[in-house]
């Protein structure tokens, strides 16, 4: 790890600062991180705890030519401001007032009011709590299949354990056995979906290995995404079909449409397999925690938040500025990128007692993993369905969970998750 | 005005300005004490207004979502009324505080190449947002204002700003117009929107019948809600499954009390938005103050966003 210097200089290389406050000269923290290298990528807390350290609630990271914001309060006032900072020109660095974008921007993640609200307004409709319980079962049926099957047919059985990878065997698994049918696809082709969303959070960063690598194969896969998201390609009772209903009663545009089929694709895969491997992780790191689970089944819930809190599976988003924005003492030029680092603020001492601890004492509420304000995961309800139907399975079969190897870490320049996770479960 | 202002009741809104806009017409321009963000809100919301003596009256937002840290609303007088509208403008003073639930919206404008807006009366205040959106996103509009008596009629600058796009018809003078006319045959992606009396509202679905059928939406200004007066009397919450009752002073929303009770409930925005904390409710009558339920999911009294809503009846009994 290189060591940073944080030195606090006048900053008088952003581009764009008008002559008018040449007098208010600010100074804002210069601190010389890369948020992206892969040491960063794979260890990010570190680097928070100097960003959240640095001596305003924003730094400019010359690596980029961004400014970023990591303490709580300020990623907050980031996240709920769509007025000051923009999600239109990319939530990644690349600034699409600027750089072609490299696929038809989202309607939902990549867009401002007024052109948001409608597609907004749709999906959170359709993926309301409320809409989801005619899942419940189906959702809580294939949970115990799974977990089962895994205690049944597991290749490493000792006497009292089984061996498994919960990645690829729990995590990877759960969500492409439910949500895919949820969404009405019924093609076949699933497996392009991991690699869509693993390729569509790398690039939200820079154009580094994690993006240059995969722009050969990437092709057939975003072409057969596109394939999914049509009509006609879609089961009638599903998310999908919901969706072609509300352009049918033109809340939406038939155009528009498939563009909100495709959010659920890549929105809804990666981020809850990441989610349910930080679930699980904590839990294995957590022995007693995971006890008391087992006896108060009603802390599933609290237990995923906190989870999220702790792991935030989506770091980082940026926003672009949309005139010359004052935080604190600093002017942000007009048209500017700004980092908001999610997994920071849900670790900011300033905010959180104890902030690296799993805690099941805690009240998460208020955790930003799922962001904030009008662009907040509209998908939220959906994550936790799938969690809590994967922790319920697992607490009545599973006695007791604890890592057989150390696991190792995934790589991408947005999301925060394991490669694999080596599990050995106790049956109850 | 007596209202406490403190963090935990954020549903607390001074009012910063009056302004008249017509001889029955007052705006009232609405703030918290800090100024802090308010619910984001988009055109066609409106906010249930709890009043000083417990009335609630909802009024749709009519200013500039732009402006994150204020609403507007537009109250016209009407005497003949509950009560709720008389006791705005005659006792409601700059530095006076009301509570607020919500913003809802039943009434979004769906995305189209053209509009049609026809307001009746005070209902032009939930056009202005519409109106101003359209002409944002460079689309084609017009705007049929319709009133009985032109000196009761708010907003019609409109009129002088867009000589083109703004008729406005007051009956007095003019007598009656026909509102199939004045809608011709629009561009084939036009939408809509009404908002006005019964009356106007009644005649629309005729004046627009050789549209497609998705094309009219309307809402009704009228307040024909229940005049359900909300308490601010302490009440008691029952959590059904621990078997614990936990004393509520009014005012207070439920997350609130059970915090102090050492109960937590997961919350995610506090606003009564994101749906997080929804709660089952096994018997009691919810006083609603959340931006998701309809009125019909209202009505059937089963359920509550606790992070903002609380209780209209003495007892309020959770599944918790
Ligand atoms: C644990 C799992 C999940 C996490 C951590 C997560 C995280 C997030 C975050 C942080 C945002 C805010 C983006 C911003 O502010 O720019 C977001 C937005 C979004 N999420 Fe999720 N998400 C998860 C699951 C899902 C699922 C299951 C779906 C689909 C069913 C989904 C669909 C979306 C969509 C469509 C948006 C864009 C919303 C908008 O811009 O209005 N997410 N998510």
């Amino acid at each position: 790890m290189t060591t940073n210097a944080v030195s606090k200089c006048p900053f008088t290389g952003a581009p764009d600062l008008a002559p008018a406050s040449h007098e208010q000269q600010v100074d804002v923290p210069v601190l010389l991180e890369d948020p992206f290298e892969e040491s960063n990528l794979a260890d990010p807390h570190p680097m928070h705890k100097r960003l959240r350290d640095a001596d305003a609630d924003v730094v400019y990271l010359p690596a980029y030519d961004i400014y970023a914001v990591a303490r709580y309060e300020a990623v907050l006032d980031t996240l709920e401001n769509w007025q000051d900072y923009s999600s239109a020109a990319g939530v990644g660095l690349s600034n699409f007032n600027k750089e072609e974008p490299w696929r038809t921007p989202s309607l939902l993640l990549e867009a401002d009011p007024p052109k948001h609200d409608a597609p907004r307004a749709t999906l959170e409709k359709i993926l309301g709590a409320r809409q989801l319980r005619r899942f419940q079962t189906d959702w809580t049926n294939t949970a115990h299949r799974l977990v089962d099957g895994l205690l049944t047919n597991a290749q490493h059985q000792t006497a009292r354990a089984i061996e498994l990878d919960a990645v690829t065997e729990i995590s990877e698994v759960y969500p492409l056995s439910v949500f895919p049918d949820a969404v009405g696809l019924q093609q076949g082709g699933l497996d392009n979906l991991l690699p869509y969303g693993n390729f569509a959070f790398n690039a939200f960063g820079p154009r580094n290995r994690l993006v240059t690598d995969e722009l050969d194969t990437i092709g057939p896969v975003m072409e057969w995404v596109g394939q999914q998201c049509p009509r006609d390609a879609l089961n009638p009772d599903s998310f999908g079909g919901d969706i072609w209903r509300a352009a049918d009663q033109r809340n939406i545009t038939e155009e528009q449409a498939p563009l909100i089929v495709r959010s659920l694709l890549t929105a809804g895969v990666d981020t809850t397999v990441y989610g349910i491997s930080a679930v699980l992780y904590h839990l294995a790191s957590n022995p007693e925690q995971y006890a008391r689970l087992r006896e108060q089944p009603q802390l599933v819930r609290r237990v995923f938040e906190e989870a999220l809190r702790l792991e935030s599976p989506v770091q980082t988003f940026f926003r672009t500025t949309t005139r010359k924005v004052q935080i604190g003492d600093t002017t942000l030029p007009e048209n500017q990128k700004i980092l908001m680092f999610l997994g920071a603020a849900n670790r900011d001492p300033r905010r959180w007692d104890n902030a690296d601890d799993f805690d099941l004492d805690r009240d998460p509420s208020g955790h930003l993993a799922f962001g904030s304000g009008a662009h907040q995961c509209v998908g939220q309800h959906v994550a936790r369905l799938e969690a809590s139907c994967v922790l319920d399975a697992l607490i009545e079969r599973v006695e007791g969970i604890e890592f057989a190897a150390p696991p190792v870490r995934k790589i991408n320049n947005t999301l925060l998750g394991w490669h694999s996770l080596p599990l050995r479960f106790i049956p109850a | 005005m007596t209202a406490v202002d403190n963090a935990s009741n954020s549903d607390q809104l001074v009012v910063t300005q009056r302004l008249d806009r017509s001889t029955s017409v007052t705006e009232f321009v609405l703030e918290r004490r800090d100024r802090r963000r308010l619910p984001d809100w988009a055109p066609g919301a409106h906010i249930d207004v709890v009043l000083p003596s417990g009335k609630i009256r909802q009024y749709s937002l009519c200013g500039d979502r732009w402006a994150p840290h204020q609403y507007r609303i537009a109250v016209q007088r009407d005497d003949l009324g509950g009560g709720g509208s008389v006791e705005l403008h005659t006792e409601l003073k700059p530095g006076d505080t009301i509570s607020f639930g919500g913003p809802r919206n039943n009434f979004r404008l769906a995305p189209a190449q053209s509009y049609r807006f026809i307001a009746g009366g005070i209902g032009i205040s939930a056009l202005l947002p519409m109106i101003a959106q359209a002409n944002l996103l460079g689309l084609e509009w017009q705007l049929l204002y319709l009133g009985r008596n032109l000196e009761r009629m708010a907003y019609q600058e409109l009129q002088e700003r867009y000589p083109e796009r703004v008729t406005v018809h007051a009956s007095q003078n003019a007598g009656r117009i026909s509102i199939r006319e004045w809608l011709g045959s629009p561009p084939d992606d036009t939408m809509v929107y009404a908002c006005g009396p019964e009356s106007l509202l009644e005649a629309l679905p005729e004046a627009c019948s050789d549209l497609p059928e998705t094309t009219l939406r309307t809402e009704r200004f009228t307040n024909t809600m229940a005049d359900a007066i909300v308490s601010s009397e302490p009440y008691e919450i029952k959590l059904q499954r621990s078997g614990r009752v936990v004393e509520a002073p009014g005012n207070t929303s439920v997350v609130d009390v059970l915090a102090n009770a050492g109960v937590d409930v997961i919350t995610s925005c506090s606003q009564g938005v994101c749906g997080t904390c929804e709660v089952d409710v096994l018997a009691g009558e919810i006083d609603h103050r959340d931006a998701i339920l309809d009125d019909d999911e209202r009505a059937t009294n089963t359920c509550m966003f606790p992070c903002v809503s609380r209780s209209l009846s003495e007892r309020l009994v959770l599944d918790l």
